[in-house]
């Protein structure tokens, strides 16, 4: 730490950056970002991925130096040269994927690197630092048992230990990076309520979101981010969800989700008292050619593992499966492949691509099969293949034989589609298609899968984001607990109806 | 239409192996003789053809421990048939080798593939239960020259061409090596395997069986050098070979062969083997002590992590992607 130059700093700020700059070889992620924190207050940090958001975050955190600017907290000047530096000064992250010791208990976890000690020879005072992470529990009137193992409990529980860690080092910022990312309503709600706490102890709060309604529901001030620039900044009360989302894609955005009004067709998929010995439970419903069927639900209600059983990735214990009006036993993906039926599974990185395999050699990969044992002499009819999907897509790449790992991730995002398409699907899965996206390429998706679904594909979108299910399905079946809660029309499904069915409510 | 980064890379490789043979060929001139390269070649061929079949279980993020006392094994038991059975022909013999290999590669393999078990594990075990069944089956004794066949003994180092039948092996594996890992759906899905195993399984790639069978590769190819490596040293007893996989998998890394899977070519590892073959015949040759051969060989291994790692890095750190690259690449 660096007793720098004194009050110079406005008095409500607790932590103020400014022109903070920070590049990566010949590649600039931060240039003069300016961001001021105030004691009390929640800031939310705005951005498209790769806004420089996570840059700042790990500059604040010590885990990268910045190139030029400054960090003030309390008007003082500091440096970070290690994340220990900026734990020691008072700023500490909590991860939107929470990274702790998961054989170690609670309170360990949450005293690491800083555990009590008795005096005399020095060992960690076990009953002193499980008496006061009890207290910090008490503190966020969290129940909690500071003796279990932290491989045991959820996502959010491991949020509060976080939290609490944060607590127990005196913090006076915190920095939440997309914490609600996995957690259900209720732990979102107890989120927030701690999120109160926080601010009413005086604590300035950082919250990294991809989410509006979650901007507006904890935060007071926003500073938005654009390709590692400051944009804009304000208080939460005077703006609203299109200004901001003009700020963070630099344009207005008008049509988030363009629904092409098709007619289904003929049905093409028929699922009959579908059941599993433990993740659900006599699941029927049909899908129709050119139509997207949504399916909502908390995590953990039985959506991806009825998909992977559709896909033969499990076995289902009971039911029936027709795929036009055959039945379908789908023991492996190739059976389901041959089918016709594709499975999108979620992936935040990557969807799926085979980074260090060609761009050829990711789209042939399904229908490898088709072309025998033998590749030799085959690359032309191969490279004809690609060429089909990937024209259709706007793929842009120097030459199919270039590294996946080497393109954009929109290209990549494109690789995989034009994979899936390679095999003639006449039902698509896509799981989360989304999930930790940024706004422009989440159009692009939904627009894609728009035209898909125009012409004749089948399309079921297993979604934790209501929205996008209101959006973009023409019908919505609502999972709960591994069974069908309801079934909704779209001009039935309102977002208060879809989640009180998720939640289990009757409406 | 490869990347060319990887050309580079084994073009590099043999460039410093290139380099490496002409220093030591300077001070010692007898080095560059066709004899000495040829008794190179012959001493390298058994670690090129265990670092192929080795290569192709890395690449699926495997890694197989046992190939050495699965060599020994294999080695052992066609040389007590050999000593107790006189009269079967040696072809027979080869084949006994390579088919008791491969079972016992499979095992290994339906642990990894069927039930999933973590390959260091089954391996680490399997290895030791190897070496102890060549005590059981020899009952400790050796098995020496004289009670083997002449044939048995001649035909590592019999000549085909000018060269022994173990550099003409050596030159089998690694065309069809090539071949698999080029040409074939095989070779293609081993790379799909190792670079995203979730992903393989959903395009419909039978991520089990292709396990299954690259561990019985592995131990088949084991089982073929442990008969040429019992009939060239004209022994076989319970620690022959001791340690040998580590030689194995060292030249693999050097090769460039990622431990992570997913990357490797044939050229780099069938380098890395001979890096491997250069340093340690090479180093008597100019009187560097054994004791610097193994620190030597462990720099290099050292240096290759590094080379290979320092790529990962670069193919993945991008901070400002969309705009900023699509701008450049279009």
């Amino acid at each position: 730490m660096q007793p720098g130059a004194g009050a110079a700093a406005a008095p409500a700020a607790l932590l103020e950056l400014s022109g903070i700059g920070k590049r990566f070889g010949g590649v600039r992620a931060l240039a003069g970002v300016h961001l001021s924190a105030r004691g009390g207050e929640v800031l939310a940090l705005v951005g498209e991925n790769g806004a420089g958001k996570s840059t700042l975050v790990k500059i604040l955190t010590g885990i990268h130096q910045p190139d030029e600017g400054e960090i003030r907290l309390n008007g003082n000047v500091l440096s970070f040269a290690n994340p220990l530096e900026a734990m020691r000064a008072g700023i500490t992250a909590v991860h939107q994927e929470t990274v702790m010791f998961d054989e170690l208990t609670v309170a360990e976890n949450i005293y690491m690197g800083h555990h009590p000690r008795t005096g005399g020879v020095p060992r960690v005072d076990w009953r002193r630092m499980e008496a006061q992470a009890e207290k910090l529990f008490e503190r966020l009137e969290v129940r909690l048992p500071v003796r279990a193992k932290v491989r045991d409990l959820s996502i959010a529980q491991r949020h509060f230990i976080e939290i609490a860690r944060a607590l127990s080092q005196e913090a006076r910022v915190v920095i939440m990076d997309e914490p609600t990312a996995a957690l259900s309503r209720r732990e979102i709600d107890e989120l927030y309520r701690i999120v109160a706490q926080l601010k009413a102890s005086g604590t300035a709060v950082i919250f990294i979101t991809h989410k509006f309604d979650e901007i507006f529901a904890v935060a007071d001030r926003y500073t938005v981010l654009r390709d590692g620039e400051h944009v804009g900044e304000g208080r939460i009360a005077d703006t609203n969800e299109q200004q901001l989302i003009a700020l963070m894609v630099g344009r207005a955005v008008t049509q988030i989700y363009p629904k092409t009004a098709t007619t289904p067709r003929e049905t093409v998929l028929e699922v009959q008292d579908l059941s599993h010995p433990t993740e659900f439970d006599s699941v029927s419903f049909t899908l129709r050619r050119g139509e997207i069927l949504g399916i909502y639900g908390l995590i953990g209600a039985g959506r991806s593992e009825l998909m992977q059983a559709l896909f033969g990735l499990t076995a289902p214990s009971r039911g029936k499966v027709l795929l036009d009006g055959k039945p379908l036993l789908a023991r492996t993906p190739r059976d389901a492949i041959d089918a016709g039926i594709v499975y999108v599974p979620e992936d935040r990185q990557h969807q799926g691509a085979h980074l260090e395999m060609t761009i050829a050699h990711n789209v042939t990969l399904p229908r490898l099969v088709d072309f025998g044992w033998w590749l030799l002499g085959k690359f032309r009819r191969e490279l004809e293949l690609v060429r089909r999907f990937c024209e259709r897509l706007q793929l842009r790449a120097a030459n199919f034989g270039q590294l996946v790992a080497e393109l954009s991730g929109g290209n990549q995002q494109k690789v995989v589609l034009a994979k899936w398409l390679a095999t003639n699907p006449k039902v698509m899965i896509v799981d989360e298609p989304t999930k930790g996206v940024d706004i422009g390429s989440k159009a692009a998706v939904h627009q894609f899968i728009s035209e898909l679904v125009a012409q004749g594909l089948a399309v079921i979108m297993v979604s934790s984001e209501l929205p996008e299910v209101l959006g973009m399905a023409d019908r919505i079946i609502v999972m709960r607990q591994g069974r069908v809660q309801r079934e909704f029309t779209r001009a039935e499904a309102t977002s208060e109806a879809v989640a009180a069915a998720a939640l289990g409510a009757t409406a | 239409m490869k990347s060319d980064v990887f050309k580079l890379r084994e073009v590099q490789l043999a460039l410093i192996l290139v380099v490496l043979v002409g220093i030591v060929g300077a001070r010692a001139p007898v080095f560059l003789t066709g004899k000495s390269i040829d008794s190179l070649l012959t001493d390298s061929a058994i670690l090129v053809m265990m670092a192929l079949a080795q290569m192709l279980v890395i690449l699926t993020r495997g890694i197989d421990l046992s190939v050495a006392a699965n060599l020994a094994l294999c080695g052992m038991a066609v040389a007590l048939i050999g000593q107790k059975v006189p009269g079967v022909p040696l072809g027979v013999l080869v084949l006994v080798a390579m088919a008791l290999g491969a079972v016992l590669g499979a095992l290994n393999g339906a642990l990894i593939g069927l039930l999933r078990l973590p390959p260091i594990v089954v391996t680490l075990g399997s290895m030791s239960v190897f070496r102890g069944m060549i005590f059981v089956l020899s009952g400790g004794a050796w098995v020496s020259s004289h009670q083997m066949t002449r044939e048995f003994i001649a035909f590592p180092l019999d000549r085909l061409l000018g060269l022994t039948h173990l550099v003409w092996f050596a030159v089998a594996a690694a065309l069809i090596a090539w071949f698999l890992t080029r040409h074939t759906r095989f070779g293609r899905e081993l790379y799909a395997i190792g670079n995203h195993p979730v992903s393989a399984g959903y395009v419909g790639v039978p991520v089990r069986r292709r396990l299954l069978a690259v561990y019985a590769i592995s131990g088949m190819v084991a089982g073929l050098c442990g008969y040429l490596w019992v009939a060239r040293y004209a022994v076989a007893f319970t620690e022959i070979a001791y340690g040998f996989e580590l030689s194995v998998i060292a030249a693999c890394v050097i090769g460039g062969v990622r431990i992570a899977g997913g990357i490797g070519s044939v050229a780099g590892t069938v380098l890395g083997a001979l890096f491997l073959g250069v340093i340690s015949n090479a180093l008597p040759v100019v009187q560097v002590s054994p004791f610097w051969q193994s620190a030597i060989t462990g720099t290099v291994i050292v240096v290759a992590v590094v080379f290979n790692a320092r790529e990962g890095r670069r193919a993945g750190k991008q901070i400002l992607p969309l705009q900023v690259r699509t701008g450049e690449g279009a």
